[in-house]
């Protein structure tokens, strides 16, 4: 797991692709604190999975997702419902992102990375609270030359979760 | 947890306070809900003692997750933390999570695999069954200390619970002389209970766990409130998995206490009328781009495409087309209570069944495009019950009538509820 990445990419490669996805998770994090799920979606590849998850289920390898999608139509999907049907208290939300670490990167160019994410909600008249701290664990693949998630697991440690998740994260 | 600074602060919180003893009822009978129900620490004193540690079934887990003999895991009935065990026999034990010397809660993992429970503080030391088997010192050291003579471990036990089962899921009970579950359920309760839990054996998809800031009888009226689904859930009414005028039912135990709705799925055209009653909950240029949400396999014999059962008092059995889960209901206080989650299918489901499983489960939970509404509404009601003095709420719905009743637009399942709570309560 904790395995340096060795093969097909030199140290400043690295640094490079690094960089590159913290700026990728940056974008994400904002269209996200922003609401724009419409523009979440399409940092997704067409055949993706998405999952957020609590750890206890990730660690002892169960299957459910409090979201769970496969493919960028059940995206689109979650986005629609969230948008278009759900009602919820309105509130803020903030996602906070820990460097990228890249660990490894496949023959075929995929990249496997870790970054720790925070998201801290506000409601009104309530002081902001942390909704979850946990992990990405994603698989990057290059479309078109750009950057996009082919696999994100979201695992919260934060276990119980205050009332509803309404966003992704 | 990060949610205090919302919930409960005990006393102070809930501005219609009442002194024990001055529980009266408004005119109306089962018409008109007091806010009291839902926000005096008394009331929620008497209801921990009365309903959870009184003559009940509690769900405690699934035997899927304990298959061997040594597994246990943490559970709890009301808020009185419990270990539930398989013994080496096989039996199924569920005993209290608090060290019998000096009353440490010491089983602090979730879940796992132990041949003895021990607390770590003195090492005493109780086999699965919750029989003490171990005392360090217990002879004291050179002739030096120790327990005295008369001392008898087996007056020191972890205390346990008496235990059922039936299907797959295991129930405890502070009471003694309970009755079977089939009697407890009644026939009509048991057939529906049955469909799910069938026999055959279950495989354990994962967890969700929440904290609902309101009183956790509002969680057993959401889901004996068909009106709400109707009018609240959009995306229910709008991707047709719930209508009014649906062939439906809301069903009551005799007792009151018990419930089940089932909902049949139509397929039939939205007429103009019935868009307009359904005002902003139907949508009609909504579409999916991947329904295989909506997509359901048959696989049980009863006519629902849904059933929502409320088994009290703190279980509910999910079944919405293909995702299958428990609700645990854990009280904390009169203005908060968690949410366990388990959600299963089948061990004999194939891969994509289990994956079908899965992906409908976006329906529910605490993200679950239904479930993040019905945690949303109950905060709702909690903050209007608190936030104000001596309210009164009107569940007057389908007249006064009680008991089961063919369609969706009723309250008749609250009230037969609480017939029986008043009744258990006193009040």
């Amino acid at each position: 797991m904790n395995a340096r990445p060795q093969r097909s990419a030199s140290p400043v490669q690295l640094r490079e692709l690094r960089f590159e996805i913290e700026e990728f998770n940056a974008e994400y994090a904002n269209t996200l604190d922003e609401f724009d799920l419409d523009r979440w979606v399409e940092f997704f590849t067409e055949d993706a999975f998405y999952r957020i998850t609590a750890r206890e289920n990730f660690d002892h390898n169960l299957p459910l997702g409090l979201v769970y999608c496969e493919g960028r139509g059940m995206l689109k999907d979650r986005a629609l419902a969230i948008l278009k049907t759900t009602t919820f208290a309105p509130r803020y939300l903030r996602h906070f992102l820990g460097p990228a670490r890249i660990l490894d990167v496949k023959d075929d160019g995929a990249i496997e990375a870790r970054a720790n994410y925070m998201v801290v909600q506000t409601e009104l008249e309530r002081p902001s609270q942390i909704l979850q701290s946990g992990q990405y664990i994603d698989r990057f693949v290059r479309a078109g030359g750009a950057l996009r998630l082919r696999e994100r697991h979201c695992v919260y440690d934060s276990l119980i979760i205050p009332n509803a998740l309404v966003f992704p994260v | 947890m990060t949610i205090e600074s919302r919930e409960h602060s005990g006393n102070g919180n809930g501005r219609g306070r009442h002194e024990p003893g001055s529980f009266a009822w408004p005119d109306g009978d089962l018409t008109r809900m007091p806010d009291w129900v839902y926000t005096s620490d008394e009331i929620y004193r008497r209801e921990v003692e009365r309903i959870f540690e009184g003559p009940t079934w509690n769900y405690v887990a699934l035997e899927a997750e304990i298959p061997n003999p040594g597994d246990f895991v943490r559970s709890s009935v009301a808020e009185t933390q419990v270990i539930v065990t398989r013994g080496t026999d096989g039996g199924i034990h569920v005993v209290q999570n608090r060290c019998s010397h000096r009353g440490a809660e010491f089983c602090r993992t979730p879940r796992g695999h132990a041949k003895t429970l021990v607390c770590p503080y003195h090492q005493w030391t109780y086999d699965l069954t919750g029989k003490l088997i171990g005392v360090p010192f217990r002879r004291g050291l050179k002739g030096q200390g120790g327990y005295p003579q008369d001392f008898k471990p087996e007056n020191h036990g972890l205390p346990a619970l008496n235990v059922t089962t039936r299907g797959g899921a295991i129930f405890a009970s502070f009471a003694k002389d309970m009755p079977s579950i089939e009697d407890y359920l009644g026939t009509e309760m048991l057939e529906v209970y049955d469909t799910v839990f069938s026999g055959r054996k279950l495989r354990i998809h994962g967890y969700y766990r929440n904290s609902i800031p309101g009183n956790w009888k509002l969680y057993h009226e959401n889901l004996k409130d068909p009106y709400h689904a109707t009018l609240l859930h959009v995306y229910l009414v709008t991707f047709g998995l719930m209508r009014a005028g649906a062939n439906a039912s809301m069903m009551v135990d005799p007792s009151g206490r018990h419930g089940a709705m089932g909902a049949t799925r139509g397929s039939a055209p939205v007429s103009a009328d019935a868009a307009k009653q359904m005002g902003r909950a139907f949508i009609d240029s909504l579409k999916l781009s991947d329904e295989r949400i909506l997509d359901f396999v048959p696989e049980f014999r009863e006519p629902w495409t849904v059933t929502m059962q409320t088994f009290w008092p703190n279980l509910i059995i999910q079944r919405e087309l293909n995702t299958l889960g428990v609700r645990q209901i854990v009280p904390r206080g009169p203005h908060a209570f968690d949410l366990y989650w388990t959600m299963f299918g089948y061990e004999d489901d194939d891969d994509e069944m289990t994956r079908h499983r899965l992906r409908q489960a976006n329906l529910m939970g605490p993200a679950g495009f239904l479930g993040i509404e019905d945690s949303e509404a109950i905060e709702y009601v909690q903050d209007g019950l608190r936030r104000t003095r001596d309210g009164v709420a009107v569940t007057e719905l389908g007249g006064r009538e009680e008991g089961t009743a063919k369609h969706l637009i009723t309250e008749a399942a609250i009230r037969s509820m609480y017939r029986h709570w008043r009744e258990v309560i006193g009040v």
